[in-house]
């Protein structure tokens, strides 16, 4: 097969065209893992301290022991499933039943009014209110994330040619993370 | 993290609980020296979170350094450059992308917040060359998607950066979503409360006081509309003085004006901060008679803070910021007739007006800085982890690694050195 000159002109300057949409694509796929990554770290962080908080709140000796018992039991939970999970929707399951525990402890504004009396739980409170609502925005901007990271991942070059190297398929995090009512008021 | 090893584990994890001392940068897309609702957004921000014990620094485009707080670094002069079928103030190049570049790699960030990224401006620089967690701020709702089709690509390469999405308005983030996919929390603009609620009021006329600001030549800032309700005004409180409070040229707006009217007329000029605080305080009616829904309605929040009633057109904007008008009365937006009829309703009944403006107070609570700052804070930890810094990150960027390494070698130089030009010059 005979091409004139101009002919290989013009099959280099598709290569070359597509060679850069491949690594320009392959940059915003990078990009969008490392986002994701620290996203996923941020709401980590966020639902260890949320746990640590409620066992602190537990073993105050502020709630009666009842109570104590429940939030001891959800937040030892949540500890276990993040330990031991090779499987993460485990901990996301513990992570919900934490969720609705403190829920259903902290459900009217006017019983956590009086808790605040004692001076001391006041920042306890204040901390795990703003930490549930940062919980809250945490993994809404995560699956933001990983949204958009599977919307460039479902392109068929990028499948085809396996842009995405061995980085796992992107999971959005389900779980319930509705702050309390009764904690509910200006942020902290 | 760091920790020492006498605390134990479950101290370290309340260390964390309360919100640490963070490292912020802001960038700020516009001139700092122009007023402007962005500029002064991340100026009052800036602010409180300093007086709450944070680490800022602001990144901006100024034409005066010497005008920049302390807070401030300088950004480079913005050029007026032709974009999007005007033309712009704005700053860009190898040059600033360098600065960025630097700001960035010394400012050892735990976050940057960028305002208005859109725009070729410092903030999608600043998008472009940080790595880590990165919040931006969407101020106006950008009817013309031409703004975003233009500049498409490099508008995508740095939003998928963002971690964190934040519109002040719900139109700003209709327009986010509808452009670029994805979501943003809403989270309003801020008012200083205490400075409004606090400010001595200026030295007034026998008569009610009406004041209207704003820039007294844009035809969307609605002054003709006020100016053709105000005979009506007049005709039945004749010692009605209107206070117009804003920058222009004021012999055109005057034109054909009957004098008796321009009688009754105070052009008072760009004033700062403090004086229209003072203006607001003094009034007994703040008119808002804007055409054209694009502002966030801050002002309108300003006279509530002030304790004055507010009388504002019927815009989707306002009438969200006046709570339905539950916290101020509104008229049909460019209707004079309406809205002389509505400023005497106002005029007439003393009550009225004191209720509006008590219901104002109480609504404005809301918008107060020191709420919103909070909320902003509670972004900035949801995406943040405790320890990691933004770095600067030039992979796959051709441009920005030029600037990188002209950056680089002019920290080597002293100031008044010339460039060698060992970048592509």
């Amino acid at each position: 097969m005979n091409l004139t000159w101009w002919q290989w002109a013009v099959i280099l300057a598709v290569l070359v065209l597509v060679g850069l949409y491949l690594s320009m694509t392959a940059g915003r796929l990078d990009r969008l893992h490392r986002r994701i990554e620290t996203s996923a770290a941020s709401l980590d962080v966020l639902l260890t301290r949320r746990t640590a908080l409620t066992l602190e709140i537990a073993g105050s000796g502020l709630l009666d022991p009842a109570t104590s018992a429940v939030l001891l039991d959800s937040a030892h939970a949540t500890l276990a499933a993040t330990q031991d999970g090779d499987d993460p929707s485990v901990r996301w399951l513990a992570e919900s039943v934490l969720t609705r525990t403190l829920s259903q402890v902290f459900d009217d504004p006017t019983d956590v009014a009086e808790l605040r009396d004692e001076p001391d739980v006041v920042p306890l409170l204040n901390s795990l209110a703003g930490t549930c609502q940062r919980v809250e925005l945490s993994r809404r901007f995560l699956n933001d994330g990983v949204r958009a990271c599977r919307q460039v991942r479902r392109q068929r070059l990028v499948r085809w040619l396996r842009l995405a190297g061995h980085t796992a398929w992107p999971q959005t995090v389900e779980m319930d993370d509705t702050p309390p009512v009764g904690l509910s008021g200006p942020p902290v | 993290m760091s920790e020492s090893p006498a605390s134990g584990q479950r101290a370290s994890w309340l260390e964390v609980s309360s919100t640490p001392v963070m490292r912020i940068g802001l960038v700020c897309p516009y001139a700092w020296d122009v007023p402007g609702g962005v500029q002064a957004h991340i100026r009052d921000l800036a602010e409180i979170l300093i007086s709450w014990g944070h680490d800022v620094s602001v990144l901006t485009p100024v034409d005066d350094p010497d005008t920049l707080p302390d807070y401030a670094v300088d950004g480079g002069r913005p050029r007026a450059i032709a974009y999007n079928g005007s033309v712009a103030r704005l700053t860009l190049g190898v040059k600033a992308t360098g600065r960025v570049h630097r700001w960035i790699k010394e400012g050892d960030f735990d976050v940057i917040h960028v305002h208005e990224p859109v725009a070729p401006s410092l903030s999608l620089l600043a998008c472009w060359v940080a790595r880590g967690p990165i919040v931006a701020t969407w101020h106006s709702s950008m009817d013309r998607s031409r703004a975003l089709a233009a500049g498409y690509y490099l508008a995508q390469t740095a939003m998928e950066k963002v971690s964190a999405r934040i519109a002040v308005s719900e139109h700003a983030r209709r327009t986010l979503v509808d452009h670029l996919g994805g979501d943003a929390v809403l989270i309003p603009n801020g008012v200083r409360v205490a400075t409004f609620a606090d400010a001595a009021p200026a030295e007034r006329a026998s008569g009610p006081d009406l004041v209207f600001l704003g820039r007294i030549d844009e035809p969307r800032k609605g002054l003709p509309v006020l100016l053709t309700a105000l005979p009506r005004i007049l005709e039945r409180y004749p010692d009605v003085t209107l206070n117009v409070v804003g920058p222009g040229d004021e012999t055109e707006v005057l034109i054909g004006l009957d004098p008796d009217v321009q009688r009754r007329i105070r052009m008072l000029g760009r004033l700062d901060d403090g004086q229209k605080a003072s203006q607001l305080a003094a009034a007994d009616i703040y008119v808002a008679p804007n055409t054209m829904g694009e502002s966030f309605g801050i002002v309108l929040l300003e006279a509530m803070a002030a304790g004055t009633a507010v009388l504002a057109s019927d815009l989707m904007a306002f009438r969200r910021v006046l709570d339905q008008g539950s916290a101020g009365m509104t008229f049909a937006v460019d209707d004079p007739e309406d809205l002389a009829t509505k400023a005497l309703e106002l005029l007439d009944n003393r009550e009225l007006r004191d209720e509006l403006a008590a219901a104002g107070r109480r609504r404005v609570a809301g918008f107060d800085w020191e709420h919103i700052a909070q909320r902003i804070l509670a972004v900035y930890d949801s995406v943040r982890v405790p320890g990691e810094k933004v770095r600067v990150d030039l992979r796959g960027q051709l441009v920005g690694r030029l600037a990188g390494r002209s950056s680089a070698s002019s920290d080597r130089r002293g100031p008044t050195d010339r460039p060698r030009g060992g970048s592509g010059r």
